[in-house]
């Protein structure tokens, strides 16, 4: 029998012996040499059918310290009380959420995260722009380096608010408040800017399959270059700061219309309907470098007191 | 410009009061912004005003009686904690 402490690794989960055919797409774990190597896996164990068992061995592994029956089976109870809990609390956030959904967006690894953040900071020799689909799904982030995903955005929001906080820290100007200050303003910033959108592409009946997650993660990979604004300014002043900043600009602009590009603007090819929507796609442009455009000014705006 | 979530909140109730209170015979029939307007062009794809109105129409709908509560409930509590 296994340990329990071998199945708690939650960084890289891996596929089960015998999982469904969409899970196994999205949780083959394609960084480790040998894929065949882990034949029993784990989920994190929030998720899936190998909950409870994982719950029982680590219930039944403990217990062998308990000689009192009584204490086994308050443990027995207690885990399926849990359970029962764990099971009611998925129901209800799947009723707003759907959870798979958002399990396309975190099927990344190491390989995807180099790659992306590599086209995010110098997007002008990428090639190839299209999002890949397969049998009408979009590919995972896993095999398509296109495809967005929200691993990094929310790796580089937490890292941009340690960072504001180290920023403050060196200038004497720290407080706890103002992690939370700058954690809440970002958040808000990111809130308004997927409602505008969202907004925007519902007024002109823009037919794309961006959802809201997908917006979600196009604005956060401005978090990104805020980072690495913020560290050229710390270590080399306010000239670092604005070179910085002009450079993952150009960037970021270059990376969002080009990415933005191929879902909102209609294909050149369709040249039925290309009579009575010139203003239509004249708006989808004004959309796609309006959104470019707003991403330098958002960065300086949060980033700029940080640097003095 | 320092926000908090509770901005956030106070903005969206601000937003969707403004919306509501938009009458519809008495302002937006007098500028052209009725509900006999929008639906103009049919074929594949409504123009932007028409998805305005429809914004508007759909929004003072739905949130009519949820904005009565969080009015309510706003007004109590910046009358007991100001």
């Amino acid at each position: 029998m296994d340990l329990p402490h071998q199945g708690y690794r939650a960084t890289k989960p891996r596929a089960r012996a015998a999982p469904s055919a969409g899970d196994s797409v999205l949780f083959d774990d394609t960084s480790s040499a040998a894929p065949g190597m882990n034949s029993q896996g784990f989920y994190t164990p929030a998720y899936n059918m190998a909950g409870p068992s994982n719950d029982m061995q680590g219930g039944t592994g403990v217990n062998n310290l308990f000689a009192d029956p009584m204490a086994s089976a308050a443990m027995m109870y207690g885990s399926s009380l849990a359970n029962q809990g764990k099971d009611m609390v998925n129901k209800e956030i799947n009723r707003f959420m759907s959870v798979n959904k958002l399990k396309y967006f975190f099927a990344v690894d190491t390989r995807y995260v180099l790659k992306k953040l590599m086209i995010l900071m110098f997007p002008y020799t990428h090639q190839d722009w299209e999002v890949r689909y397969h049998r009408d799904t979009p590919l995972t982030p896993r095999q398509d380096v296109n495809a967005p995903d929200l691993y990094i955005p929310t790796m580089a929001f937490i890292t941009y608010i340690l960072l504001a906080g180290m920023a403050l820290g060196i200038q004497k100007r720290f407080s706890p408040e103002v992690l939370g200050l700058c954690a809440s303003t970002a958040l808000v910033w990111i809130i308004i800017e997927v409602l505008v959108m969202l907004l925007s592409l519902y007024l002109l009946t823009v037919h794309s399959d961006l959802s809201t997650f997908d917006l979600i993660a196009y604005s956060g990979y401005k978090y990104v270059g805020m980072i690495f604004t913020v560290l050229c300014g710390l270590m080399f002043g306010s000239d670092g700061y604005y070179v910085a900043l002009a450079w993952s600009s150009c960037a970021l602009m270059f990376f969002i219309v080009r990415s933005l590009k191929m879902k909102i603007l209609p294909s050149i090819s369709s040249d039925s309907m290309g009579m009575g929507s010139n203003s239509k796609h004249q708006l989808r442009l004004y959309i796609t470098v309006a959104t470019a455009v707003f991403q330098p000014i958002i960065i300086y705006w949060l980033t700029s007191h940080l640097v003095r | 410009m320092a926000f908090t979530l509770y901005t956030l909140i106070q903005t969206a109730i601000l937003c969707t009061n403004a919306i509501a209170v938009l009458h519809e015979e008495r302002f937006l029939s007098k500028i052209g912004w009725g509900v006999d307007q929008g639906v103009g062009g049919f074929g594949d794809d409504p123009g932007v005003k028409a998805q305005i109105l429809n914004l508007i129409r759909s929004v003072r709908t739905v949130m009519r009686v949820p904005l009565i509560i969080v009015n309510s409930a706003c007004i109590i509590l910046l009358l007991l904690f100001g």
